[in-house]
């Protein structure tokens, strides 16, 4: 039972890396770009949880971890730099 | 209780599943910035957070214990996404709003991102004499 919702899972999180990939190429501005950047940092989190799942190992939580940061450094970094022209002022 | 929890994992593993897909596809099709920003930062959130509750009760139940990084990645999460959401909305105020249109500050000067850094430099020092 647990197999079939992870497939499921894993079906559903793909299909949203690929809306935001194709988010990413068309976007109507360049926040829209940032912003499918950002959710797709958050998609890789969860599938990285559920490959942790499918294969019984807790090593990829800190992968996730270090994901999760680096994906909110560079999403603040972005921004501050389209907002000021300038990353640490 | 071994069937109340794989209950339990697969429920949270599909609700999962399904708000992750609505956040991304939200994205794609809603009409305007502002409510584009609203669907992946709270649906996404709220997806990576049923994986992770997920994979917490199945390493308690079938695993080896409990296990705190769950829990760590999920505030993280939780602490960051507002953060992250408030400066994308600062950015597409910036961009897609004018100047003029943008409502009053209250203090005499303008929004911090149109202030110049002589202006704020001056104001700063004004402030505190």
């Amino acid at each position: 039972m647990i197999h079939y919702a992870l497939i499921f899972a894993f079906a559903c999180f793909g299909l949203a890396l690929l809306m935001n990939l194709y988010r990413i190429i068309e976007a109507p501005g360049v926040g829209d770009r940032i912003l499918a950047l950002d959710t797709m940092v958050v998609n890789s989190i969860a599938l990285l949880g559920l490959y942790g799942i499918l294969r019984g190992t807790t090593v990829y939580f800190e992968a996730s971890m270090l994901l999760a940061m680096t994906g909110f450094i560079s999403t603040v970094a972005y921004t501050r730099f389209l907002l000021r022209g300038d990353i640490i002022e | 209780m071994e069937l109340l929890a794989e209950i339990l994992i697969t429920a949270s593993l599909v609700i999962s599943g399904i708000f992750g897909f609505v956040g991304s596809y939200g994205l794609l099709k809603l009409p305007d910035p502002m409510t584009r920003l609203h669907a992946p930062t709270k649906a996404t959130t709220l997806g990576v957070g049923g994986v992770l509750i997920a994979s917490m009760l199945y390493f308690i139940v079938l695993g080896d214990g409990l296990s705190f990084h769950e829990l760590l990645i999920t505030l993280f999460l939780f602490l960051t996404a507002p953060i992250t959401a408030n400066f994308i909305a600062k950015t597409q105020l910036h961009r897609n709003v004018p100047m003029d249109d943008l409502p009053k500050t209250g203090t005499g000067r303008p929004w911090a991102t149109y202030e110049s850094d002589e202006a704020r430099a001056e104001a700063e020092a004004n402030r505190n004499p």
